[in-house]
């Protein structure tokens, strides 16, 4: 790559916007590398900060019904059935069998050749573009590794969505990335936005998983966060479960602070979606105390935040029958899926 | 209400039994002052928390009688072995009492319990262990072989950080064999007096530490008296001042921990986020009431306006009232007279010229608040530049290049901290190098750890507290003569000297 011959990319509106017409692999890495860096002590000090926050009575009992709310219900194994599917989406829409007034979660997220079973099951509660329903999510682009040819992606993502699929959840390209091939990580996310279409013109809501626990710094955290953004991602996402360390609190935070900093630059709000590894009901509060302090309350909304869990939600429901009823029940007083 | 009203999580003050009333803590035992009493409030509702005694010139004489009894019979004759099981003690027993501690000095105080409850009193419990490890081990601090203790050490600590200022002045004395009356601020004893039962917990020898509380006549009265040997203030710049005249001569070993007016240093290509936490941690823990606070910002001219636009949005984030609310940031100002003060200063400040911004702060109606306040368009010679505020107001100046930053940096008559935030750690090396300061904090601030000396240049004051080096103002080094002691020791001072020259 040198000044004579600059590799063009995709002209994605927002990079357009913010780097110039002249999009080139020289233009987007002289971008992604001057922003500023990240402190790593600092950064975790803030979010341990946050994560000391007490949230007690009634601002508990909001919290977690607001973290229902926010949950993508996930199921994202190998030896996922179509029975296995049923189960998850009648859990998604009564989580709690014992109290109606429990909110549904926002999302089931599955495999992509599970999706027309979870719309079937989720038959009129489905949203399909409505704002009271549930969503289906589809993992697509050889997830969870991501390693394969773009047209085995765009095919996996365009499956998907034609399958009733309402939000993608893409991979990036680690391997791409940490080689310094920003352009090539940029130029597949345009092009499975576009697979992201629908027949009519509208499109599933994307969301990039960064895979954070391979990006290993935080300052490769905020490059793949601001690069998936400028690339169209309507969310970003940090981990696809299948990586250890999956979400933390300070990766949240900072992608946090890059959703914020995005908000400030454009007026244009990006999502934010942890995954994997918050289990309980503690944690993931934390979650929404880091939400509220840095880009604001208004963010604690399905659109804007969400949860990739599977546990999660069960220990939610207990904590929610704990305050209910004024003492502690036990895990077979939630049901398993 | 919103999610970001967190419902009130207040810390239970259940766990606290306190005295109606606290006497002198002299030879291991609670005994009445004989000066008039006075009554601890707590700063956040004006209500009174405990009566506590006064020592007359009779008292601190009886204390000081009891600690030099306690060396010479007792403590002078321990092993460190000996004496660093009595620090370890007293150490666990802090971390056994930390949430009565720190809910204690949270009312006493008025700093918020996420304060004392992760900062305060988790270092007091690390001085204590960190001297006690030293105890037998003070042949190898560096001093040279076998340094000796002084005698009896007069200590006179401030209120900003009341048991933690206590433990940094009582285990290097006591590791390195030295017996202590000390007296805490009037405003603040409360700690103390639990200390004291602690103390007594531990079965530590009578005498071995008397606590006497009163308020600048006790402490005048103990660091002028005749028998002791060593001095170690923390506190104003003028009343270390006094205490250096009045010890000059008198062959007391002293050691000043003073005012500050730290600059935080924040260059262009600093780690943005974290800088603006470092921005609010320097100025706004404690209410600002740190001697070592970062009340100066020195931000490069080119990201001022993105600083300040950031830093306004996170002080508009910062939960300040009731101080025993666990989600509190920024609690009440310790008193009527220190808030008066800020008030006084911040109004200067506007009189300058300079531009006050505060968030919108709903304060409760009794007791004593000041909201976080920055100034900007701050000039080097405005007095909200130079002189300490001690609150939570924070002077914004500009610089141009590193040496500026230095340069307007050094240019204050206090030298105790300084903060230089950067991505680049060959500038943050080279800035930290010239910067005369006792402690330079890079790409943190407000950061204390008992390994880590601290202290002071220039009206900052003398003398380091803390690490190896802290163990130093507790010890007789080799030409150096403790008072009292002469008359059993040669005078090789000189010859030590000469000797030296002749190398």
């Amino acid at each position: 790559m040198t000044l004579d011959h600059p590799v063009a990319l995709a002209p994605a509106e927002r990079a357009v916007q913010l780097i110039g017409g002249d999009l080139t692999e020289k233009s987007l890495r002289l971008h992604l590398e001057g922003l500023p860096g990240v402190d790593a002590v600092g950064l975790e000090a803030r979010a341990a900060d946050l994560g000391t926050r007490s949230i007690k009575t009634t601002s508990k009992a909001w919290a977690l019904d607001k973290i229902i709310s926010l949950i993508d219900l996930t199921t994202l194994e190998g030896s996922d059935t179509p029975g296995k599917v049923r189960s998850l989406v009648a859990k998604a829409m009564v989580p709690d069998a014992s109290d109606a007034a429990t909110p549904r979660v926002a999302a089931v997220c599955v495999y992509g050749d599970m999706v027309a079973d979870a719309v079937a099951a989720l038959g009129s509660a489905h949203s399909a573009g409505r704002d009271d329903g549930i969503n289906v999510a589809a993992v697509a682009t050889a997830f969870p590794s991501g390693r394969a040819s773009l047209s085995v992606k765009l095919s996996d993502t365009a499956d998907a969505v034609s399958a009733g699929a309402d939000e993608i959840d893409m991979v990036i390209d680690r391997g791409a990335f940490l080689a310094g091939r920003f352009g090539l990580v940029f130029d597949q996310i345009v092009a499975v936005k576009e697979a992201c279409r629908r027949t009519d013109g509208s499109y599933a809501h994307l969301k990039v998983i960064l895979e954070t626990g391979e990006l290993t710094t935080y300052d490769n955290v905020r490059r793949a966060s601001w690069l998936a953004i400028l690339a169209g991602g309507d969310f970003i996402k940090t981990s696809t479960g299948k990586v250890a360390p999956a979400a933390t609190l300070p990766v949240t935070l900072l992608m946090l602070q890059v959703v914020r900093d995005w908000h400030n630059l454009t007026g244009e709000r990006i999502g934010v979606k942890p995954a994997g590894g918050i289990r309980t009901s503690k944690d993931a509060i934390k979650y929404l105390v880091t939400v509220a302090e840095t880009v604001g309350e208004e963010w604690l909304d399905p659109h804007l935040f969400r949860f990739g869990a599977s546990s999660l939600l069960n220990d939610v429901l207990l904590q929610r029958q704990k305050l209910t009823t004024g003492h502690y029940s036990g895990p077979d007083y939630v049901t398993i899926d | 209400m919103t999610f970001l009203d967190y419902a009130p999580a207040p810390e239970s003050t259940a766990v606290l039994s306190l005295r109606a009333s606290y006497g002198l803590f002299i030879n291991g035992e609670f005994v009445d002052g004989r000066g008039d009493g006075f009554t601890s409030i707590s700063p956040a509702t004006e209500k009174p928390i405990a009566q506590f005694s006064t020592a007359n010139d009779a008292d601190v004489d009886t204390a000081v009688i009891a600690a030099r009894r306690a060396y010479d019979r007792t403590w002078s004759k321990l092993s460190g072995s000996d004496r660093g099981k009595y620090l370890f003690r007293i150490a666990r027993l802090v971390q056994e009492r930390a949430r009565e501690l720190a809910v204690a000095e949270t009312l006493d105080n008025g700093k918020p319990i996420k304060e004392t409850r992760d900062v305060d009193i988790p270092l007091v419990a690390a001085w204590f262990f960190y001297y006690a490890g030293w105890a037998d081990k003070l042949d190898y601090a560096g001093l040279g072989p076998a340094p000796r203790s002084l005698g009896v050490a007069a200590q006179v600590i401030p209120w900003n950080f009341p048991l933690l200022m206590l433990a940094w002045k009582i285990a290097p004395a006591l590791a390195a064999g030295n017996t202590v009356v000390i007296k805490p601020a009037e405003t603040t004893p409360l700690t103390a007096m639990i200390f004291a039962e602690i103390l007594q917990q531990a079965d530590l020898p009578p005498g071995v530490v008397n606590i006497i509380t009163g308020a600048g006549a006790t402490g005048s009265a103990l660091v002028n008296h005749g028998d002791v040997n060593k001095v170690a203030f923390t506190g104003s710049t003028g009343v270390g001042r006094a205490i250096a005249k009045s010890t000059a001569g008198t062959g007391k070993k002293l050691t000043l921990e003073l005012g500050g007016k730290g600059a935080n240093i924040v260059f262009d290509d600093a780690p943005m986020d974290q800088a603006i936490e470092g921005i609010v941690t320097g100025i706004f823990f404690n209410q600002g009431q740190v001697c070592c606070a970062g009340s100066r910002l020195l931000v490069q001219e080119n990201i001022h306006d993105e600083v300040i636009e950031r830093l306004k949005k996170r002080m508009s984030t910062l939960r300040v009232g009731d101080p025993l609310d666990k989600n509190t940031d920024v609690g009440a100002i310790n008193s009527r007279a220190q808030l008066d003060r800020i008030t006084a200063l911040a109004g200067v400040g506007v009189e300058e010229g300079a531009e006050r911004w505060s968030p919108e702060c709903e304060f409760p109606t009794a007791g004593f608040w000041f909201a976080p306040t920055i100034f900007t368009g701050v000039a080097t010679s405005h007095r909200i530049a130079r002189d300490e505020i001690f609150g939570p107001v924070l002077s914004v100046l500009t610089f141009r290049t590193p040496a500026e930053a230095i340069a307007k940096a050094n240019n204050t008559p206090y030298g105790l901290s300084a903060g230089v935030w950067s991505d680049k750690g060959s500038r943050i090396l080279a800035v930290a190098d010239k910067l005369r300061a006792g402690v330079v904090w890079a790409n943190t601030f407000n950061k204390f750890d008992p390994a880590s000396p601290f202290g002071g240049y220039k009206e900052s004051g003398y003398g380091r507290e803390g690490g190896r080096h802290g163990l130093a103002a507790y010890l007789e080094t080799s030409g150096w003569a403790a008072p009292g002691r002469q008359a059993d020791r040669p005078k090789t001072s000189s010859k030590a000297i000469s000797k030296g020259s002749q190398e």
